[in-house]
């Protein structure tokens, strides 16, 4: 009784030229399937790394003029927005009408926001008590968009230690040690609370977790449920924050935070995006939950990340006076979708390669170990696709959106493991490329790298505390526990073992303050003074808060993304 | 093929009633985008999880209304767009440790699922393509479970309710269950406690704190002599 709801009009959604590099690896496939491709040695890894990962390219940098990180090279479109002129209309502000006054004030309302509210309600405040402000709605965010999974070593054969060792080796060892001592040792408990929460995970019928490798892993230790895994983990904990009635306001972004004449954060000034009122909320402690930056469109790559990732919580931190660490290098995901246009960008989870899938090239063969750590997976696809002129293979094939892919070769999955493990396995991924006429059991799919997570972020301690007073942080928008380069499946327990602590030690701090402080914009006008006089060409206001797509900026405008210069 | 080429090809659209003259070939959101509309409202994660731009159509010469998702849905001629970004629908609050130890707990909070008339309206606007009017009626008979497993790709867009001639909120009801299955139903892991429970007994301290307290070059050496399981 179901309707024909696939955009698939009936001729083959693949071009002919596409269709006949198919036919080259649909010949080589029964003799590639037993086949495995060694992970690269350290050497060549660094060597590919130099030559192919977006980092390296020095013109999309620049240095930072002002500010606690000033002198440091961050990509381009995050200085541009770091050094530019405030977004808040002084003349339509008025500090001295405070809206609400809370105790624990979080901004932002995804994986971290909704965890660290809850938390805070276990630690003793009453829900009344919190405000979660958010830019989108409640639970609008890139944590509901991880798929593959969430790593936590609970099996036997697993230690903490060895979730250790992979994450600093992943890392590049920039990581801070004692916050992935944290998450390593704070995971499985995350994992409990979960269950107990009724989070579905996937399970043998006895209880026990399937678990799966990831990019760098040296156990199996992702959980998952299905390719929904973020989706089911924040459906799950909103559901409780809704049973619990914190209150949330929604289409409300924080523009600015407020301080005091010491500098400690005392609540925020928000901005309601549909009447352009802004309203002064006071806190005693406040917790930036904000996400990262895909949205900023780095080098021009595409993205995997919600609308609402725009780097809000770092400008508004870095104003404050937070620090930041590793923003010298970005997350590009192997795997994002090269084709069909509509689609372009978005994430093809790595547990498809988990399960089995490999990266075949324009001629039907291996080029790559398949679960290499995502920076140099990426930069193996990059070399792959790049042509011979600019040190590449010139192995990709081209598709009408202006991007160069590699097949993944998804029929591979169930040739491995039996006939439908793909359709109940990845059950997003096969439904976002059946509605375009392509079925992922059938014929392999186009990938190339999309920007897809910030690696940095705010400096924080064990507890969530940023350098600033009064101001915490957790998530995307935090920084350390990722150094160079996140594995895969540490996002999602970033976001709860951090919000979870932002959330218990946001309560704690505010439980000991019996005044709510002073509140004023005084920090963000010496800010721009330090701008002004450091001579910097503002060309911008910011937060940016959503993206603009309007007119020929249309997000499915055609990117030139192979262009090495 | 930059939708910007003036021998693109194009379709027309009505976004609200008004129309417009788009490229072929983007998403319904890209295509509104493209007229010139700054999306605060109905958009969100552009990828099909979050349920933020769920959007009702209508084709010219076709009486049907069809639902979708804005960013996962191609626009075509003569196309009119009604954008769906918030749908009302009561959401009962209640007690995961007490709820469904007996009983059938989704019809004694959503008594309304009885009210369904097979009409199927809900299981056609879905834009997963779930079977939404087949776990209402499991849902209806208490197998929880059903609705757990046949609602779990559930994106909570709300189209369903919104379409609903009994006014059942599908995707509350749809929560519900899932939550109380993982929670009541679903075994717990046992190898997941016992590491809990090793943790917190101070099993890995000594190991943790020895390896964090490594030489960068050690650290490395170890990393890449590491066992691959």
């Amino acid at each position: 009784m179901r309707v024909e709801r696939s955009n698939k009009n009936q001729e083959d959604p693949y071009l002919p030229r596409m269709r006949e590099s198919i036919e080259k690896v649909e010949a080589t496939r029964e003799e590639r399937i037993d086949q495995e491709v060694e992970p690269l040695d350290p050497k060549t890894r660094d060597k590919v790394l130099n030559e192919f990962h977006p980092d390296y390219i020095e013109s999309a940098f620049r240095e930072v003029n002002v500010g606690p990180n000033a002198g440091e090279m961050m990509p381009k479109e995050l200085v541009d927005l770091l050094e530019a002129y405030p977004k808040y209309d002084p003349s339509e502000v008025n500090l001295a009408k405070v809206e609400k006054e809370v105790d624990v004030l979080i901004i932002g309302g995804g994986g971290a926001g909704n965890i660290a509210a809850y938390w805070a309600v276990q630690e003793g405040l009453d829900p009344s008590d919190i405000l979660i402000a958010t830019k989108l709605r409640n639970g609008d965010s890139n944590s509901v968009m991880s798929q593959g999974g969430v790593q936590a070593a609970d099996r036997e054969e697993d230690s903490p230690v060895q979730h250790y060792l992979d994450i600093m080796g992943g890392g590049h060892y920039a990581n801070k040690p004692d916050l992935v001592e944290t998450l390593v040792r704070d995971a499985p408990k995350m994992i409990e609370w979960h269950e107990d929460l009724g989070v579905i995970y996937d399970k043998d019928g006895d209880g026990a977790m399937k678990e799966l490798h990831g990019g760098g892993t040296s156990r199996k230790r992702l959980h998952s449920a299905k390719d929904y895994t973020g989706l089911e983990i924040v459906r799950v904990v909103r559901d409780e924050v809704r049973n619990m009635a914190i209150p949330v306001k929604e289409f409300a972004p924080a523009v600015e935070l407020l301080t005091d004449a010491d500098g400690t954060v005392t609540g925020a000034l928000l901005f309601n995006m549909e009447t352009d009122k802004y309203s002064v909320v006071k806190a005693k402690s406040v917790i930036l939950a904000t996400g990262g930056f895909g949205r900023l469109h780095i080098q021009d790559f595409p993205t995997t990340n919600h609308y609402g990732a725009t780097a809000d919580g770092l400008i508004l931190g870095y104003r404050a006076g937070a620090n930041m660490l590793d923003m010298d290098t970005v997350q590009y995901h192997p795997t994002g979708a090269a084709y069909p246009q509509q689609i372009m960008g978005l994430l093809v989870t790595e547990k498809v390669r988990s399960s089995g899938a490999y990266p075949v090239n324009s001629e039907g063969e291996f080029f790559t170990f398949n679960l290499e750590p995502r920076d140099v997976e990426a930069s193996m696809l990059i070399r792959e696709c790049r042509d011979v002129e600019h040190g590449g293979r010139d192995n990709g094939v081209e598709t009408p959106g202006g991007i160069t892919g590699v097949w993944l070769d998804t029929p591979m999955i169930d040739m491995k493991h039996g006939e439908g493990t793909f359709e109940k396995n990845l059950e997003y991924i096969y439904r976002l490329y059946t509605r375009f006429g392509i079925d992922p059991t059938e014929d392999p799919i186009l990938v190339y790298p999309t920007l897809h997570y910030q690696n940095g972020g705010i400096e924080i301690d064990n507890d969530g505390h940023t350098a600033v007073e009064g101001l915490l942080a957790a998530g995307e928008v935090e920084g350390g526990v990722h150094g160079k380069n996140r594995l895969m499946g540490n996002s999602i327990m970033d976001y709860n073992v951090f919000g979870r602590r932002a959330g218990i030690a946001a309560a704690r701090r505010a439980k000991g303050e019996s005044e709510w402080g002073e509140v004023s914009l005084e920090h963000v006008e010496r800010y721009v003074d330090k701008l002004r006089e450091s001579d910097v060409d503002m060309q911008k206001r910011s937060p940016m808060l959503i993206p603009d797509y309007r007119g020929e900026r249309t997000q499915g405008r055609t990117l030139d993304l192979l262009d090495p210069s | 093929m930059s939708p910007s080429n003036e021998d693109q090809e194009t379709v027309r659209i009505h976004i609200m009633g008004k129309e417009y003259e788009v490229p072929k070939g983007l998403t319904m959101m890209d295509a509104i985008e493209h007229s010139g509309y700054r999306l605060i409202r109905g958009v969100g994660c552009r990828g099909g999880f979050c349920g933020a731009c769920a959007t009702l159509y209508r084709l010219e010469g076709d009486y049907k209304l069809y639902a979708d998702l804005a960013c996962q849905k191609t626009v075509e001629d003569g196309m009119y767009l009604m954008q769906l970004p918030f749908t009302p629908a009561g959401r009962k609050t209640y007690d995961i440790e007490e709820i469904g130890r007996d009983g059938n707990p989704l019809l004694e909070n959503y008594p309304e699922v009885a009210r369904c008339v097979s009409c199927n309206t809900c299981t056609k606007a879905c834009p997963q393509d779930l079977e939404v009017m087949d776990f209402i009626n499991e849902a209806i008979r208490g197998n929880i479970e059903n609705v757990a497993s046949m609602s779990f790709d559930c994106i909570q867009c709300g189209i369903c309710a919104a379409r609903c001639p009994a006014e059942i909120p599908h995707h509350h009801v749809a929560q519900m269950a899932r939550r109380v299955y993982g929670k009541h139903n679903l075994p717990k892991s046992d190898h997941v406690a016992a590491r809990v429970r090793e943790i917190e007994g101070g099993e890995f301290d000594e190991s943790l704190q020895e390896i964090t307290s490594l030489s960068r070059e050690v650290l490395e050496e170890r990393y890449e002599s590491r066992e691959i399981e």
